[in-house]
């Protein structure tokens, strides 16, 4: 489905769609359909469809969860091409591993903030290419030579001629594909870096009219939802349904064959939650995690106060990071907890599968096409071929999207294939599901202890690290944990930009039945709180200013260093650091570098006469190399600001006998519009090419508020800040 | 049960059984899926709907209480100050992944209805039942302000 994502466009309405559907073409590919020579190179895909009315399309390879892409890899197209982004209409590609795989990765899906820092090249190369054919073809045409001709605003101009392009679509669609392009130089860009950019998804949502996966209504279908075993690894003893039957629109109820849940069946989403209430089940606890998380609490700040399972910092050395602190003038020693933790993106979890002649098309918002398919393929014995994926607009994700079991999708095949597999199956979680229905952020303990000399310089640094490994024992392993250390666990600390003399990084595992994920910004969205609430720590142990501080610890001149101190700068600079505030209020800084990212951020609170904390403004400094979308750079530190603090403030998983206690928002309360009063970003001009932004402005914000609320008041050290004496506004 | 109302200015006979969300009668029965599942329970603002002019939790309202209605979802706003809402969300870039931004307009037109100039604290008072787990809260305040604005001009 193509959207009209313009006005114009979206007035044209789906007719337009419909009737040129088929007439398509795809520039990018050769005469005969197949794929151009450099497929596996990834520079010349079939990412830009022109119909014959001219409309230009943008394939999208990436979803949108709101993260921006379906502007970002637009402008990169348009750039390239020399149209405007308002005359180009979006697409999102299908589900085909070899043409549309995230080049980060080596499979096609979206995450780990990739998206533009995969494609820029890619995008700009296949509007480049689609460009240089036009181009040819007009020549050709007028009998002109290419050189003369300029493509612009969607018009191909000179040798005096001038026509829209798509009066050599079908021409140049013909034409082989180049293959030394020019890009063009920054200096020539229009669109990108352009401040004024407006979202390719502003129209379709804020009318309604965007399709979401829960929006699909498709002819004869069914609506399945799961109860779950409410312990995890909790198994079906018994079903009794029989109360079930009396609700109007019930179909049927059956357990899953993995004996995980009972699969309720019904003609509407309403009938269906409602039977799922009344049906009785009986469950197998014995293989269940049936401890409560206060258990799990205790066993994780107990293996950090022991010695670790592994030495995870390649180099170090134990004995002598004890010689050291063991010298130390002044030893700062602290343990943190940082809580379970759901994504709840707005839109539950939800997909339907469609019976076709002879395969099923999947219909949702598939963040990671590369584990779906196969999944779909291995529960429904099809052939992959048989299986197409239909994306559409994901209610976000913050990473809940994309399990390396790919859950969801597996459980609406099993669906699917236990109806019968005649008609469209629609599996539909609820708030409860998704708060209680697992693949959290792992909790995490640390401890800390860092050693000063007599002038306050770090001399040793002992940090353990305990928690759930999320990738250990999943199929993505290979890549990321080595002997027995998960990267992500550490990440953060290990890799730490500050130049830490002695610093040993020890990490245990703990892994539970409690199935684990990546959450927006994966082990960063832990590991920051505690780096940059102990450099607060040690600064102040030190009797030194905290941004002075972690100046002199990123000093050494290297360019990584360099782009993390100037963030830090930037942010300080802008928020008046050094000028004191205002009465009554206080400043946090911190600073961390993810997904290639530099972020620092100063936020600024009040208290009222209660105590009770506001925050009154946040200053966000990023370097991400190229700002493709300024403003949707901005947009992301606003959310991942707005994210990070959110939780820190009042969110927590926990278990009471092995229960997710929260069930829905009220419980897991989450962030509302006047929590925080103002956040403010500047962008670090830069010529690098660009990295990611959907993550890396999570990981300074909690650490900035707690080191805000240090001082003058608490250090929180154990989250969410509610639970732990800190009252808001 | 037969229930009379008016869907967008549309007079339906729906027929569902007493205790039924409004919500799902939209959603599943009408397909006017702008209206959006979050919660269940009102504690999100994405099922957000006009009852006889009132921004209402259509997830928490139930089919007899909505006999005789006239209910308004994203899909039928036409007034000036709907239109004013709807042009600010698009200059302020307010939306990411959008899933809550029907039920946010809802509100934000409830709001500018009663109040052509509200400040930023009854901003956020008004619009405190409408979460957006993108947070794309201070645009949101930013595109109200601004929809004031243009209703002013």
């Amino acid at each position: 489905m193509t959207m009209h994502t313009s006005r114009r466009g979206f007035l044209k309405g789906a007719a337009a769609t419909a009737a040129t559907a088929a007439t398509v073409f795809t520039i990018g590919v050769n005469p005969q359909g197949a794929l151009a020579a450099a497929a596996d190179g990834g520079n010349f895909t079939p990412f830009v469809k022109i119909a014959p009315d001219g409309q230009v399309i943008a394939i999208l390879k990436h979803f949108e969860m709101g993260e921006g892409t379906t502007t970002g890899l637009t402008t990169l197209i348009a750039e390239e091409l020399g149209i405007n982004l308002d005359d180009v209409d979006i697409e999102f590609a299908p589900s085909d591993n070899t043409r549309y795989k995230n080049l980060a990765f080596g499979m096609q899906g979206t995450g780990g903030s990739t998206a533009i820092f995969n494609s820029f090249q890619q995008y700009r190369q296949a509007g480049a290419a689609a460009r240089e054919m036009l181009i040819g073809a007009a020549a050709a045409a007028w009998n002109v030579k290419a050189s003369d001709l300029t493509l612009d605003n969607g018009l191909i101009t000179g040798a005096g001629n001038s026509a829209p392009l798509g009066e050599f679509a079908a021409a140049a669609a013909k034409r082989p594909v180049p293959e030394n392009l020019r890009l063009k130089d920054p200096s020539e860009f229009k669109l990108i870096g352009n401040p004024d950019t407006s979202r390719r998804d502003n129209v379709p949502k804020t009318t309604g009219t965007a399709q979401f996966a829960m929006d699909v209504h498709l002819d004869g279908q069914i609506v399945a939802v799961i109860k779950r075993s409410p312990r995890f690894g909790g198994t079906v003893k018994s079903v009794d349904a029989g109360a079930a039957s009396k609700i109007a629109g019930f179909v049927n109820a059956v357990a899953m064959p993995t004996k995980t849940g009972v699969l309720v069946y019904a003609k509407n989403t309403w009938a269906a939650f409602q039977a799922r209430e009344a049906i009785k089940v009986e469950w197998d606890f014995s293989k269940a995690e049936n401890r409560s998380s206060e258990e799990i609490k205790a066993t994780l700040l107990a293996a950090v106060d022991t010695d670790p399972e592994y030495n995870a910092k390649e180099g170090a050395d134990l004995a002598a990071t004890r010689t050291a602190l063991d010298g130390a003038a002044k030893v700062i020693e602290q343990e943190f907890y940082l809580p379970y933790l759901a994504h709840a993106p707005m839109e539950p979890l939800t997909c339907t599968i469609e019976p076709t002649a002879d395969g099923v098309v999947l219909h949702d918002g598939c963040q990671f096409p590369a584990g779906a398919h196969p999944a779909l393929a291995a529960v429904l014995k099809l052939p992959p071929e048989k299986i197409r994926i239909n994306t559409l607009y994901a209610g976000g994700s913050f990473g809940r999207r994309a399990t390396m079991t790919a859950d969801y999708h597996v459980e609406a095949a099993i669906a699917f294939a236990m109806s019968g597999g005649k008609r469209p199956v629609k599996l539909v979680w609820s708030r409860e599901d998704d708060l209680s229905g697992g693949y959290y952020r792992p909790a995490y303990a640390h401890k800390v202890r860092v050693g000063l000399d007599a002038r306050g310089r770090i001399v040793a640094w002992d940090h353990r690290i305990a928690g759930q490994s999320i990738f250990t024992g999943t199929a993505f392993a290979a890549a990321v944990v080595k002997n027995g250390i998960d990267r992500t666990s550490i990440e953060g600390v290990y890799d730490s930009l500050y130049d830490i003399p002695g610093q040993f990084v020890g990490l245990t595992n703990l892994q539970t039945p409690i199935t684990p994920n990546w959450w927006r910004s994966v082990g960063h969205s832990q590991t920051a709180f505690v780096m940059e609430s102990m450099m607060d720590m040690v600064a102040e142990a030190a009797g030194r200013d905290p941004l002075a501080y972690r100046l002199e610890y990123l000093n050494h001149g290297g360019k990584d260093q360099q782009r993390l101190a100037g963030v830090l700068k930037l942010a300080a600079e802008k928020a008046g650091w050094g000028t004191p505030p205002a009465k009554g209020r206080s400043r946090g800084i911190a600073v961390h570098k993810s997904f290639r990212s530099y972020v620092a951020q100063v936020v600024e609170i009040s208290r009222n006469a209660d105590g009770a904390v506001k925050i009154e403004n946040v200053v966000c400094a990023v370097d991400c190399g190229i700002a493709v979308n300024p403003d949707i750079v901005k947009a992301q530190m606003e959310g991942g600001i707005g994210y990070g603090i959110g939780h820190a403030m009042r969110d927590e998983i926990t278990f009471e006998n092995g229960e997710v206690v929260q069930q829905n928002f009220p419980d897991y309360e989450p962030l509302r519009i006047g929590d925080i009063a103002a956040i403010e970003t500047h962008i670090v001009p830069s010529a690098e090419a660009p990295t990611g932004v959907g993550e890396p402005g999570l990981p300074p914000s909690a650490p900035a508020l707690a080191n805000a609320i240090a001082v003058g008041g608490p250090r929180v050290t154990m989250l969410p800040m509610n639970k732990h004496g800190i009252a808001f506004a | 049960m037969a229930t009379n109302l008016k869907v967008n200015g549309k007079a339906l006979n729906v027929e569902a059984a007493p205790g039924t969300p409004l919500l799902w009668v939209i959603r599943d029965e009408l397909q006017l899926t702008g209206t959006k599942f979050g919660c269940g329970v009102a504690a999100c603002g994405a099922c957000t709907v006009h009852v006889n002019g009132e921004p209402t939790r259509s997830c928490q309202t139930f089919i007899e209480d909505v006999d005789g209605a006239s209910v308004t979802t994203i899909e039928g706003l036409e007034s000036k100050v709907a239109k004013a809402v709807q042009t600010a969300w698009v200059e302020k870039n307010v939306v990411q992944c959008g899933y809550c931004q029907s039920g946010q307009i809802m509100s934000a037109v409830g709001l500018l209805t009663e109040n052509a100039k509200p400040s930023v604290e009854q901003i956020d008072e008004y619009m405190a039942g409408n979460v957006c787990r993108c947070a794309t809260y201070q645009r949101i305040r930013a595109a109200v302000q601004r929809a004031s604005e243009i209703l002013e001009a």
